[in-house]
């Protein structure tokens, strides 16, 4: 794979923007791992704050819900000192008529340093990133079913402390892998980093028919899928995007694809259960499970704002560096 | 290239020390990572009971937008509570004193300390900012083209090198 003339890194590749793991060379996302790893650290502290991006301004442009990645984007700036600005831009300018690129003007001239972008177009963060002034770097947030790569990388980080080694890991990546970014981005990033087997289990109506050229394999029962496997990636049903007829029924999906304990059986014993949330109890997973003492669902969450903090900090650092002219 | 006997520069650290702090039991941190190699020594040396504390200040550097992150992987691990604490701050080498500004200003973030003290295994001079060590293991002065290298963390080996491409 050619690294040449990929916006996400500077000349000397260093991350410059962090739009999509495809594209990103291993050395690049271990530096992000190994980086969170010492953030990690601050969460002990009694101010739990680091200074290293004080006086940065960092934009939360959200053209699309979300609690949880929003807040864990802000937490992650706010621990790093930056300032933080939070745009919810459907009910904002451009529901009166401005266009996407005036917003952006509009911030630019508000000396932003970085945009973290969600958006329910694919491609949106790369085209802002491909329109955004040379000071400003752009960080996906999720976009369409393209790619959610920070959720990605806060899922690699939290395999990472559990097992440290990628090499002997086989991973089983549940549900609707379709109108997944997550999957996508999952996917991309277990390759990169070397898991020995990655799985995709869920019905064919919710499986892209080119899934097999990302070097997966495909199953369409739990028991068969999950034999085996040291990771179980449960993913949400996205309802909101449901309006085909994927499915016959949530319970029906419970009853074949949902994760009981029964089924997890299948998995090794020393098996995890992840899970990007938020959780549909009863129809992608059984309570017990998400509660129980093999699920990491709430690790993850911890593990999104130090592996967050260390994606901003590293984008923003490369063009400090870039800048001064002294790497 | 000159080499220096680190055992006995430790050994006589180890005691002014101990006299620094008769009846206490201070917490000690190293500064990641030459200062974690000579805090690691002391510590042995001076027999603390509390474990050994390490700093990673690359969050607090004051150069980063100069020139950005520092990739390391060794995060910072405080043993217990700095509250109220004596602490003996350990690095490898004071020049600058920019990097203990830095140490200092990352300890405060985990409370407000008794006391802290500066030990260094080498005093290079060339003070940028007014902080001092209290305890020496060796003050030199380097010639133009010269470095300190130590090298460990066993054995721990200080020497002075010509630096190349100069």
């Amino acid at each position: 794979m050619s690294y040449r003339n990929n916006i996400q890194l500077t000349k000397d590749k260093k991350l410059r923007h962090f739009l999509s793991i495809e594209g990103l060379p291993r050395a690049v996302l271990n530096e992000i791992l190994d980086t969170a790893e010492n953030f990690s650290s601050v969460a002990d502290q009694a101010v739990k704050k680091v200074p290293i991006l004080r006086g940065k301004t960092i934009v939360n442009l959200f053209f699309e819900n979300s609690t949880r990645t929003r807040t864990t984007f802000e937490l992650a700036a706010k621990r790093l000192s930056a300032d933080v600005l939070n745009l919810n831009i459907s009910v904002s300018a451009t529901s009166k008529g401005e266009s996407l690129l005036d917003t952006l003007s509009n911030l630019e001239a508000m000396q932003s340093d970085m945009f973290v972008v969600r958006h329910a177009k694919s491609g949106a963060a790369q085209f802002i990133a491909q329109n955004a002034p040379p000071h400003i770097s752009v960080i996906n947030a999720g976009d369409g079913n393209h790619a959610h790569p920070t959720q990605a990388m806060l899922d690699m980080f939290t395999i990472r402390r559990h097992f440290e080694d990628f090499y002997p890991l086989k991973v089983a990546i549940v549900g609707d892998i379709l109108h997944s970014r997550v999957a996508r981005s999952q996917i991309h990033a277990l390759t990169t980093l070397g898991a020995n087997e990655v799985r995709v289990i869920a019905p064919k109506t919710l499986i892209p028919t080119d899934i097999h050229t990302l070097g997966v394999h495909v199953y369409h029962d739990l028991p068969s899928g999950l034999n085996d496997v040291d990771v179980v990636i449960i993913l949400r049903l996205q309802k909101e995007r449901m309006d085909g007829a994927f499915l016959p029924s949530e319970k029906e999906y419970f009853h074949t694809y949902g994760l009981t304990e029964e089924k997890l059986a299948y998995a090794k014993p020393e098996a995890i259960v992840m899970h990007p949330g938020p959780i549909n109890r009863g129809v992608e997973i059984e309570s017990s499970v998400a509660d129980g003492p093999r699920s990491v669902i709430l690790k993850q969450v911890t593990n999104g704002i130090a592996v967050r903090m260390a994606i901003m900090s590293m984008a923003m650092g490369s063009y400090s560096a870039a800048r001064e002219g002294a790497t | 290239m000159t080499t220096y006997d680190v055992g006995a520069m430790l050994d006589d650290m180890a005691q002014q020390l101990k006299q620094l702090y008769v009846g206490q039991d201070p917490l000690m941190i190293g500064i990641h990572t030459g200062g974690v190699w000579v805090a690691e020594q002391l510590h042995a040396a001076m027999g603390l009971s509390q474990p050994l504390s390490s700093l990673n200040i690359s969050f607090y550097r004051d150069d980063f937008t100069r020139i950005g992150m520092h990739p390391q992987v060794n995060p910072s691990v405080i043993s217990g509570s700095v509250e109220d604490q004596p602490i003996i701050l350990v690095d490898d080498v004071l020049y600058t004193g920019r990097t203990i500004r830095a140490a200092l200003n990352e300890i405060f973030d985990y409370g407000r300390p008794g006391s802290i003290r500066l030990a260094v295994l080498v005093d290079r001079g060339g003070r940028e900012l007014p902080i001092q060590a209290d305890v020496i293991g060796k003050k030199m002065t380097l010639d133009v083209g010269e470095q300190i290298k130590l090298s460990g963390p066993t054995p721990l080996e200080l020497s002075i090198i010509q630096s190349e491409g100069i």
